[in-house]
């Protein structure tokens, strides 16, 4: 057992490795592709040569991120197979179909208008070549869509029946798949977030280059841009993450509860805007969760349910299986305790299921599936030893969603600010503390890395156990591997991921400091 | 001038010289089309040949077979 829990330790680190890896170029991808497009629509409708050269600086950087970003992700679906290959087949067509759509259509679509873009500057007219950017950017969102579907529905089954004679999930509604409220918010907040990081890149080179008084006049026409693409990205993303909250709630409430460490719920539930969770608590033992805190009123009942007066369970009513109306009535009252028995029922089901193929006997096959498929929702529970195995590690989760939230909090006014000195350039320039404001841009790139890394970590760890929400935990879905061959190719990863990640900022950093020294309101081909 | 000179190049040749051209003027693209085939040069030769097989089709050969297999693995069978 204990080398089992090492496997799939070792294969949750190894995942989550690859992936934050993989985010680390994405995001820049997405953000300076709008902004790249947005710049070349101005140009066009100017013919300004210096919005040409603006938007060709900006383009060399979004290249190399993408040249040096493309197929990290790959690396994921590697890993399904190997290391996840129960969960693999388990989920069937569901999450094949997207991945294929994404690789047929957005992939190619991407690739293809790519070279457009660096090549065809004088070799298609300036509309297509314009189209090309714009499509390029919009490929890349649709790359993003098709696989935020698939991670949606790992959160929310949804659009699919099990198939105990295949043992897999099987399609019955792509569009139940596609447009689940899950998926929806999930691809707008991170798109938008992807935007604001864009915005904030573009922020920070700007930032650098004011401080060598480089090329002052391309820096406040980039910051127009970036500023602009940034306050929109923001302001989105503080909607949809609203949005994504009352997703979570209705969908995963345990996560919910995981990231407020929120214990015992309450009608009126306050949110805590700033605390330090007690180390030592765990469910049931009556402790205060909390060493510290700083709480909003009512804040957590309206973020959940946009309802001041909602009841908003904690992670012990939800182990209990208690609920209310706003009438204080139970509207729940199924425990993980039940749900465990539930699962077992139908783990012993599908058993049946084995000998009754084995036998010819369809009758008994047919009356299996219907009662397996009518309460499948508590499968995965049947693999749980106790009830509190489905709590998400709840520190992890706390700290990383407060830190997403006051670092979001922070960029807000950071772009509205840059947005503010765009406008009123005097201020910056006669501050004598514009050099801080400046370096502040420098250090907010990190900051906002981490924070869209923090959003991911709320959004994965908050799940645990599952692999899949309710119906597969991580210790089922994965493969009949040694830890040592998890361990091998976890650090063969890790330094090949930091070298590229390496290159990447190195070839940006040079790239940026070797144009930043010619004239950037001419063209230099 | 001549009609030869005037005739547009057609849309195949056009296609070609874009990506032959883009290619023989690149700078810092040269760079990272060598890290582009380095990276998956190691992500689907080493990596994946020799560290990332099909788990399910090294250990069944048709898809019944790894139906068992899963049914075992889930029900303890």
């Amino acid at each position: 057992m204990e080398e089992l829990i090492n496997v799939v330790d070792w294969s949750r680190a190894q995942f989550a490795l690859t992936a934050i890896y993989h985010w680390l170029f994405v995001p820049l991808t997405l953000g300076l592709g709008i902004i790249v497009a947005v710049m070349e629509t101005i140009y066009y409708k100017t013919k300004s040569e210096k919005w040409l050269a603006t938007t060709k600086f900006w383009m060399t950087i979004f290249g190399v991120n993408f040249a040096i970003g493309v197929a990290t992700g790959i690396i994921l679906e590697f890993e399904f197979g190997t290391n996840w290959s129960n969960y693999s087949w388990f989920v069937g067509d569901i999450f094949g179909a997207p991945l294929a759509v994404e690789g047929i259509l957005a992939f190619f679509m991407e690739s293809t208008f790519i070279a457009v873009m660096f090549f065809g500057w004088k070799k298609v007219s300036p509309k297509f070549h314009l189209a090309s950017t714009w499509l390029t950017a919009i490929g890349a969102c649709l790359s993003a869509l098709w696989i935020l579907v698939a991670n949606a529905w790992m959160q929310y089954p949804t659009g699919c029946e099990f198939n105990p004679a295949t043992m897999r999930n099987e399609m019955t509604s792509f569009a139940a798949v596609a447009l689940s409220p899950m998926a929806v918010s999930k691809f707008l907040h991170t798109v938008l977030s992807a935007w604001t990081l864009g915005g904030v890149f573009v922020c920070g080179v700007c930032g650098w280059m004011m401080l060598k008084k480089r090329n002052l006049d391309h820096c406040w026409r980039s910051l127009k841009v970036g500023a602009w693409v940034g306050v929109i990205g923001i302001v989105l993303t503080i909607v949809t993450g609203d949005t994504s909250a009352v997703t979570v709630a209705k969908y995963q409430p345990m996560k919910l509860a995981a990231m407020e460490g929120l214990y015992k719920g309450n009608h009126e539930q306050s949110i805590v805007a700033f605390g330090i969770l007690n180390p030592g608590k765990q469910a049931f033992d009556g402790q205060d969760p909390y060493l510290f805190d700083i709480s909003i009123p009512y804040g957590l009942s309206f973020l959940a349910t946009h309802d001041f007066h909602a009841f908003v369970p904690g992670i012990e009513d939800i182990i209990e299986g208690k609920n209310y109306d706003n009438d204080g009535n139970v509207i729940n009252t199924v425990s993980y305790s039940e749900r465990m028995e539930r699962g077992k029922r139908l783990q012993e089901m599908l058993s049946q299921y084995g000998s009754a193929m084995n036998s010819g006997n369809t009758v008994l096959q047919d009356s299996l599936k219907t009662a397996i498929n009518a309460d499948f929702k508590n499968f995965g529970y049947a693999y749980l030893d106790k009830p509190e195995e489905a709590i998400p590690h709840v520190p992890l989760t706390f700290y990383t969603f407060h830190f997403m939230v006051t670092v979001g909090g922070y960029l807000l006014v950071f772009l509205l600010v840059a947005l503010l000195f765009v406008y009123k350039p005097q201020i910056l320039a006669k501050a004598k503390w514009a050099k801080w404001w400046h370096l502040l841009a420098i250090v907010t790139v990190p900051l906002t890395y981490l924070c869209s890394a923090s959003g991911w970590i709320v959004a994965e760890v908050g799940r645990q156990p599952w692999t899949i929400q309710d119906l597969m935990p991580n210790k089922v879905a994965i493969s009949d591997l040694s830890a040592s061959y998890v361990q091998v190719t976890f650090w063969i990863f890790a330094v090949v991921f930091t070298a590229l990640l390496i290159a990447d900022i190195g070839i940006i950093c040079k790239q940026i400091s070797k144009k930043s020294q010619t004239d950037l309101d001419t063209v230099n081909d | 001038m001549n009609a030869d000179e005037d005739k547009k190049p057609g849309l195949w040749s056009r296609v070609f010289h874009l990506y032959y051209d883009g290619f023989r003027s690149m700078t810092v693209g040269k760079t990272l089309w060598l890290i582009i085939g380095i990276k998956l040069f190691i992500f689907f030769i080493i990596i994946k040949m020799i560290f990332f097989p099909d788990f399910l089709s090294s250990k069944c050969d048709s898809d019944q077979e790894k139906s068992e297999y899963v049914r075992h693995q889930l029900t303890d069978d």
